[in-house]
């Protein structure tokens, strides 16, 4: 490898030696031994035990995968560490799956096992796992979710903290396959949602309740203002002038929904505020095609304030909801399908969360989530309702 | 300038030829060391994320931490990143945990020479307080299909990213890339001399391009896959690298690559062009491995149910009324399914593994337009390709990516994703533009309101009249 500051480059003449547009190496010099002989030859898997699959191939070949749970932020040493298991157990192979779990395959059971009890060993010095084995099945897996305070600068929450601390309180279901289908739990740190968590069984997600502030000192300087005027979904935002004549913009408060496209755009609108920042609880969302189509999650619970370091609040709302619908739900029987199985209102009487207006769509396309059918439940809201009408009269 | 044989550089290097550290450097700490570090800074609200079972992120940063501490003075030549960039990080991020916001600056415009995406610029507002991550630029790096690994590259990767950079990654960015988390400027042309040269490995894509192409596990480990995936998302990433590095876009577009209808890289939730595996011919059927399940020898749905008891398996309870195209009969004895009638939706293969498998005339649907809700909302894929063959070299599909890009090029404005532009300007243009016409495929139901945009050309006579001559007919 290059050594010195600059290395191979020439600061003085950066084109010398460059080499561009070659895409990622060749998957194919990745795979591990076993895998390459069975390539498109496997005739079905199962899943022996939580985080254990064995796939089979038709040359009677067997793959055995150890599935290991983990943080997606993770040090070179973590990887390290991973890499020197991968030699020992796996002839150097390791890799990744879509939700940032980590996969050690090995063509022998017994290798599998002992891999197995050496990854559960293995602890972080203050007690929690390195290498928990599990996430298979009809479980939680890894909490997919992206930067929030460690990176990036428009997050409404944190991400890493929270998912830390959703999984600490969760840790048995990713242990073992005792809920009734998968259950897959995201978390964007605001709407961009780098994550795109909006199809996921229950997303987390940041929430903005301020709208942008103004800095006129710089807005015309750092900000193509045609660009922002048109960035706001609602067009609340217009070509303004300032008392001493510098261009800028005005914000039509009443209009925001505090989407934050307006601040991606433009560096002079910032949104973030310890008291109007949150997190909303979104559910009934997937990805699969299997059974039902794949759905949007829903808004659950429009807002819980920030509580760092570990979200208490939002870690019970989870918790609880995952327990209701274990409990409730059908084998085979996705979050979001229970749901519309029982009726969305009786997923609110169950789970005693409250209802709000704030779950009811009044952005574009709303009037298809309306209710246009006299098929309702009897649920306790139905009586709060009349209550109402009555007090009215 | 591209580089031959970059692409199957590790099939004969090893680690020991590009290494930087030796094993005395690398593992030069214990967990004692660890477990009574003391950071930079007072970080009490962090600490708390140390306990619980979940692996701690915490934990992890400061491991790093004492890694470079002891680095520093070891071999203090092997640094070029100050050795406390995680003490400043983890600084910063407690100062976030008690004010409750946000301590990265809006943006930054860095990179490399020639390319317009991969870098993503972040400097601390904090500078003061925290040097060290006063710049901490992230690097996306192109993974490699389906993200398998040789260790032999990881551990090359983890030696120069410590070297030049903060030894923090993301494994892996939601997109799908090798994330590295944190540089200073300087060191992102050198960063990239080495991916390049020494690991055979580009940056992948940010800002309005195309994104890093990803794909599901597919044959490699699945008897799902109904296509390659590994090798059409490899070949479409080589094919577009102009796409990918150079911004030309109105915004991003995403490919993502689904072996079957599971969709485990959920490429119906989140890419602009969602292909997914289906077939067109009948699923296999084994009677007797059927016969097995209904007799309790083999566990249902792979045993993805473990030792939750749920009662002996039902076949008609649990796959056969489950059927969403109520296509499928159970006798007591044999399976019959009316492939006519099924919609591929997995199901019933998903719960017996064994017994069913796909049909064996594969191909994929091909969706557009999925995305997150900014700004109009969140939105899935559409179909707009019920079946098409995937064989190499994919011209098919490449002549309606480029008929569908030079569209949203001419058509898109800043900032609006194509799935968007569909919207806007309706489906019937889009179909046009890929070049297929309407079928009842397209939609869930046709349009219930009437409000049809008849074009001149369908109306006899056209729209030319002569109020007069109407006038005649019909005094006013």
């Amino acid at each position: 490898m290059s050594l010195g500051k600059y290395g191979y480059y020439d600061p003085s003449d950066p084109l010398k030696d460059r080499i561009t547009d070659i895409g990622p190496p060749h998957y194919e010099q990745f795979f591990p031994p076993v895998i390459k002989r069975n390539y498109g030859k496997w005739l079905y898997h199962e899943i022996l035990e939580p985080g254990l699959l064995v796939h089979v191939s038709e040359t009677g070949e067997k793959a055995y995968t150890v599935r290991v749970g983990g943080a997606r932020l993770m040090s070179v040493q973590h990887i390290r560490e991973i890499c020197d298991i991968a030699d020992k157990y796996c002839d150097g192979y390791v890799r990744w799956t879509t939700r940032n779990c980590i996969e050690f395959i090995t063509d022998s059971e017994d290798k599998a096992r002992a891999l197995m009890k050496d990854l559960e060993s293995r602890k972080f010095p203050k007690g929690s796992y390195k290498f928990p084995v599990g996430g298979t099945g009809c479980g939680i897996t890894n909490i997919v979710h992206t930067q929030g305070w460690i990176h990036c600068h428009t997050p409404a929450t944190d991400a890493s903290g929270i998912v830390k601390s959703v999984h600490d309180a969760l840790f048995e279901h990713f242990k073992n396959m005792d809920l009734p289908a998968k259950l897959r739990i995201s978390l964007a740190c605001c709407l961009n949602m780098c994550g795109a968590v909006h199809c996921s069984d229950i997303a987390i997600l940041g929430v903005h309740r301020k709208p942008p502030m103004i800095d006129d000192e710089v807005l015309s300087k750092i900000c193509e203002i045609p660009l922002v005027v048109a960035a706001c979904p609602l067009g609340a935002i217009r070509p303004a002038k300032t008392e001493d004549g510098k261009k800028t913009v005005r914000v039509n408060q009443e209009r925001c929904m505090f989407c934050g496209n307006c601040y991606t755009m433009c560096a002079a609108m910032p949104l973030a505020d310890s008291e109007g920042d949150g997190v909303a609880i979104l559910a009934g969302g997937k990805i699969s095609n299997r059974k039902s189509a794949p759905k949007f999650s829903k808004v659950i619970v429009p807002y819980i304030p920030n509580e760092p370091p570990r979200w208490p609040k939002v870690v019970e709302t989870i918790k609880h909801i995952v327990e209701v619908y274990a409990k409730d739900a059908r084998k085979y029987e996705r979050l979001g399908e229970w749901a519309e199985r029982i009726g969305w209102e009786k997923f609110f009487e169950k789970t005693g969360i409250p209802f709000t207006e704030k779950s009811l769509d009044d952005y574009r396309l709303a009037y298809d989530t309306y209710r246009t059918t006299t098929h309702f439940k009897y649920t306790e809201h139905v009586w709060q309702l009349a209550k109402a009408l009555e007090e009215a009269e | 300038m591209s580089a031959e044989g970059q692409e199957k550089l590790w099939e004969t290097k090893k680690y020991d030829d590009v290494r930087i550290y030796t094993d005395e450097e690398i593992w030069n700490y214990t967990d004692e060391d660890v477990a009574n570090y003391k950071c930079k800074h007072d970080i009490p609200l962090l600490e708390q994320l140390e306990e619980g079972p979940w692996p701690s992120f915490v934990s992890d940063i400061k491991q790093e931490a004492v890694h470079r501490h002891k680095l520093a003075e070891q071999a203090p030549d092997k640094l070029l990143i100050p050795a406390d960039v995680c003490d400043d990080l983890l600084g910063q991020v407690e100062l976030s945990y008690v004010e409750k916001e946000t301590h990265w600056k809006h943006g930054g415009i860095v990179g490399v020479f020639g390319y317009g995406g991969g870098v993503i610029g972040r400097y601390s507002d904090q500078q003061e307080k925290f040097p060290g991550i006063a710049h901490f630029h992230t690097l996306r790096v192109n993974q490699p299909a389906s993200k398998f690994y040789k260790t032999d590259y990881l551990r090359a990767l983890c030696d120069i990213w410590e070297y030049r950079g903060s030894g923090l990654t993301n494994m892996h960015g939601s997109t799908g890339d090798t994330v590295l988390l944190g540089t200073f400027t300087e060191q992102l042309e050198p960063m990239f001399f080495d991916l390049t040269h020494d690991l055979g490995v580009d940056l992948g894509g940010s800002g309005s391009n195309l994104r890093t192409p990803s794909c599901c596990v597919g044959k490699a480990r699945c008897e799902f896959a109904c296509y390659d995936t590994q090798d059409i998302c490899y070949e479409l990433t080589m094919y577009y690298q102009d796409e990918l590095h150079r911004p030309a876009f109105p915004y991003k577009f995403k490919f993502k690559f689904d072996g079957c209808p599971n969709c485990c890289v959920a490429s119906i939730a989140r890419s602009d062009m969602s292909y997914i595996g289906t077939w067109k011919d009948d699923i296999r059927i084994d009677q007797e491995a059927v016969r097995a399940y209904v007799a309790g020898e083999l566990k249902p749905n792979a045993g993805a149910f473990g030792n939750r008891d749920w009662g002996k398996f039902d076949i008609q309870k649990e796959v056969i009324d489950l059927c969403p195209a109520k296509c499928m009969e159970w006798d007591g004895k044999e399976l019959k399914i009316n492939n006519k009638e099924c919609v591929r939706c997995m199901h019933c293969i998903n719960v017996m593994p064994r017994a069913l498998r796909i049909g064996t005339d594969t191909g994929c649907s091909i969706l557009f337009g999925a995305k997150a809700p900014i700004l109009e909302g969140a939105q899935m894929s559409t179909l707009v390709i019920p079946f098409i063959r995937v064989e190499k070299p994919y011209d098919e599909i490449k002549a309606i990516i480029e008929r569908v890009w030079d569209w949203w090029m001419e058509e898109g404005k800043n900032r609006e994703r194509v799935g968007e532009l569909i919207q806007r300007k309706g489906i019937q243009e889009f179909l046009k533009v890929v070049g297929v016409p309407a079928i009842p495929q397209h939609a869930k139901e046709p349009r219930s309101n009437p409000y049809i945009f008849w074009s001149e050309g369908e109306v006899p006579g056209g729209w030319q009249r002569d109020i007069k001559e109407f006038r005649k007919r019909h005094p006013r």
